[in-house]
C-alpha cells in the first residue's frame, strides 16, 4: 500500500501532512520532493545509508568517431552538438535515452555513469525513512525519485511529492494506491486544489482531500469537495501553535489536540485501504 | 534590469512579495514563472490579448497498421512508456530511441502542446505568463519561453519583475539564469532555512546578484536572527522584515495585493523594500 501526499502547489502543508501521518499511523516515509527535502527536519532519523543516483551519459571515442553527426541529429534534447574537431556533449540537457548510441554507425558511443545526487534512508523509531536529494545546479529530478521508489518495499507507505503537477509529480505519484491532496481554504488554495484534482483523476489514483489551516465549518474547500462528490479526509486547524512547532522542526503530533486530528485522518485512511 | 522572487519553497509568501512588487512598479513588465500553478493573473486581474499555443514536448506514435508487434521498441525504451505496443504520453519522453529501433517505421514523433503562453494586460502594465498541461514534461522550456515573449514585448529597457518557480530544478533554472537580481524570500522556520541555503546556491551559480527579505520575521524571531546573521557574514542585504499579518490572509482572499492595504504593517515593509531596490538601481520604475 502506497499513499502519495500532494498539492497543486507548495507551502499547503504536504509535509507537516505527510510527516505527521507517517507518525502517527507508522508507516515508513519517502520524501520525493528532491528539490526540497524538509521531511528528515520533522522525523529525525537516524541516517544508516546514503547512496549516490547516478545516470548513464554517452562516452564518445574520439579515435573511433568518423564525426558523422548522427548522434547529434538524433539526440531530441540538443544534448549533443558537433564540431568540425568532434562531438560534444553537454551532459546536464542528456535525459539518458541512449538513442546516441544506438544510432551511433561505428560503435563509437559507450555510456558512463554521472552523478546526479543522492537518496538517503535512515530509521525514526519504528518508521524506515528515505528522502532523494538532487545536486544544486541539476536539473533533472525524475531519476532520482524513480530510483527512490524502486527501493520501497512491500511495507505502508507514505511518499511525500514535489509540489505541482509536472514531470516529478508524475513519477511520484505513478502506481500508488491511493492520494492525499492537501489544500488550504483559500482561493488561491482551490485554484491549485483543482490543478492536482485533475492530476490523480487523469491517473486515475483514487484521492482524498485534507484541508489545512482551517478556519470555518463551511469554508469554500468543504463546498467544493461537497459538489464534486470529493471525499474529505479531515481538516487541520489554523493555529498559531502549528507555524510555532513547524519552524522549530517539531511534528504537530506533540500537540495532543492535533494527534487526536491526525490519528482521526490516519484511521480513515485505513478505512480506505481495506477498501481497495 | 530583471529581477526575478524567489524562494525555495512555495508558500514563503513569494508571490504575494512578487505581486506587490508588479504592483508598485508602474513601468515594469510582469512574468509569471510559475507554469504548472500560475496565479499572478488573478491578483493583477486584467485582459488576455494574446495566446499561442506551446509544443515543447514530442510523444511517440506508434502505427498500429505497420506495427508487427516485435516488441523492439518496448525493450529499448528507458522510460517504461511503451507497453503492449502502446505508448503512454505521460511516460514518454520523446527521445526518439523507438523510432531508430523499429524497422518497421511504424513510428513517428509528434509535436506535443504542453502548454500556452497568454500576454495579459493589467493595469500596471503587461503580464506574460503560461498554462502549462497538467503533468507535462518541460516546465524549463516553457519558462523560457514566457521570459522571451515579456522580451519581445519590452521597450527602452523596462525592468522586468519575475515570480519565481519553486523548487531548484529546471524550471527555477530557466527562471533564474540571466537575471540580474534576486529577491529571496526566506521564512524564518528550521526548512526555510535550508531551502534558503539551497536556492541561494543556485543563484550564485548562476551569477545572479541575491537580495533577501524574511517574511513572517516574528513567528520564529531566533531564527531569524539566524538568517540575518548568515547574511551579514556572507555579504547578503537583508532589504526587509516583513511581520506576521492576518491582513495578508485577508487580502488573498480578496484577490488583491497586500500592498493595496494601505494600513497594514506587512505592506508598509513591502513598499520599504521596494524603495530600496530602486534606490540600489537608481531606476523610476
Ligand atoms: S543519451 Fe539521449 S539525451 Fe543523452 S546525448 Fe544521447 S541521445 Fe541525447
Ligand atoms: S519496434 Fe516497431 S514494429 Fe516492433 S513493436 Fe515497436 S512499433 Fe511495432
Amino acid at each position: 500500500m502506497k499513499i502519495a501526499v500532494l498539492s497543486g502547489k507548495g507551502g499547503t502543508g504536504k509535509t507537516t501532512v505527510s510527516t505527521n501521518l507517517a507518525k502517527v499511523m507508522n508507516w515508513d516515509y519517502v520524501d520525493c520532493d528532491v528539490e526540497e527535502p524538509n521531511g528528515f527536519i520533522f522525523l529525525k532519523p537516524n541516517v544508516l545509508k546514503t547512496k549516490k543516483v547516478n545516470v548513464p551519459i554517452p562516452k564518445i571515442d574520439d579515435e573511433k568517431c568518423i564525426n558523422c553527426k548522427k548522434c547529434v541529429e538524433i539526440c531530441q534534447f540538443n544534448a549533443l552538438a558537433g564540431t568540425n574537431t568532434g562531438i560534444i556533449l553537454f551532459e546536464k540537457l542528456c535525459h539518458s535515452c541512449g538513442a546516441c548510441e544506438l544510432v551511433c554507425p561505428v560503435d563509437a558511443i559507450t555510456e558512463e555513469e554521472r552523478s546526479i545526487g543522492k537518496i538517503d534512508i535512515g530509521q525514526s523509531e519504528d518508521i524506515k525513512c528515505m528522502r532523494g536529494v538532487l545536486d544544486v545546479g541539476e536539473p533533472m529530478a525524475v531519476p532520482i525519485i524513480k530510483e527512490l521508489k524502486s527501493l520501497i518495499d512491500e511495507k505502508p507507505t507514505i511518499i511525500d511529492c514535489s509540489p505541482g503537477s509536472s514531470c516529478s509529480v508524475v513519477s511520484a505519484i505513478e502506481g500508488v494506491d491511493y492520494a492525499v491532496l492537501v489544500t488550504e481554504p483559500t482561493a488561491f488554495g482551490l485554484h491549485d486544489l483543482k490543478i492536482a484534482v485533475s492530476l490523480v483523476k487523469e491517473m486515475k489514483i483514487p484521492f482524498g482531500v485534507i484541508i489545512n489551516r482551517a478556519e470555518e465549518e463551511n469554508d469554500l474547500i468543504t463546498r467544493y469537495c461537497k459538489e464534486e462528490g470529493i471525499y474529505l479526509l479531515g481538516k487541520i486547524a489554523f493555529d498559531r501553535k502549528a507555524a510555532v512547532l513547524y519552524s522549530q522542526g517539531k511534528l504537530l503530533i506533540e500537540d495532543e489536540v492535533f494527534r487526536k486530528g491526525f490519528e482521526e485522518i490516519g484511521r480513515k485512511i485505513e478505512g480506505v485501504k481495506r477498501c481497495n | 534590469m530583471q529581477l526575478v522572487v524567489i524562494s525555495g519553497k512555495g508558500g514563503t509568501g513569494k508571490t504575494t512579495v512578487a505581486a506587490s512588487l508588479a504592483y508598485l512598479s508602474e513601468k515594469s513588465i510582469k512574468v509569471d514563472c510559475d507554469v504548472d500553478a500560475s496565479n499572478l493573473h488573478i491578483l493583477l486581474q486584467g485582459k488576455d490579448i494574446e495566446e499561442e499555443n506551446f509544443f515543447g514536448a514530442k510523444v511517440a506514435n506508434i502505427d498500429s497498421n505497420k506495427c508487427i508487434k516485435c516488441g523492439a521498441c518496448e525493450k529499448v525504451c528507458r522510460y517504461d512508456a511503451i507497453k503492449n505496443y502502446q505508448v503512454d504520453p505521460l511516460k514518454c519522453e520523446g527521445c526518439a530511441a523507438c523510432t531508430v529501433v523499429c524497422e518497421q517505421n511504424a513510428i513517428l514523433l509528434k509535436d506535443e502542446v504542453t502548454g500556452k503562453t497568454i500576454i495579459t494586460q493589467t493595469n500596471k502594465g503587461l503580464l506574460s505568463r503560461a498554462d502549462m498541461v497538467i503533468g507535462a514534461e518541460g516546465s524549463g522550456k516553457l519558462v523560457t519561453k514566457v521570459r522571451k515573449n515579456a522580451m519581445a514585448h519590452r521597450k527602452n529597457n523596462e525592468w522586468i519583475i519575475l515570480d519565481g518557480t519553486p523548487g531548484i530544478g529546471c524550471a527555477v533554472m530557466a527562471s533564474v539564469t540571466g537575471c540580474d537580481a534576486a529577491l529571496i524570500v526566506v521564512e524564518p522556520t528550521q526548512s526555510g532555512l535550508e531551502d534558503f541555503l539551497r536556492v541561494l546556491s543556485l543563484i550564485n551559480f548562476f551569477g545572479v546578484k541575491p537580495f533577501v527579505c524574511i517574511n513572517k520575521y516574528d513567528i520564529n524571531e531566533d531564527m531569524t536572527i539566524e538568517i540575518e546573521k548568515y547574511c551579514k557574514e556572507e555579504g547578503i542585504d537583508v532589504l526587509g522584515k516583513i511581520p506576521f499579518d492576518p491582513c495578508v490572509k485577508e487580502a488573498v482572499n480578496a484577490l488583491k495585493p497586500i500592498v493595496s492595504y494601505k494600513e497594514s504593517k506587512a505592506s508598509k515593509e513591502i513598499i520599504k523594500i521596494w524603495n530600496k531596490l530602486k534606490e540600489i538601481y537608481k531606476e523610476d520604475v
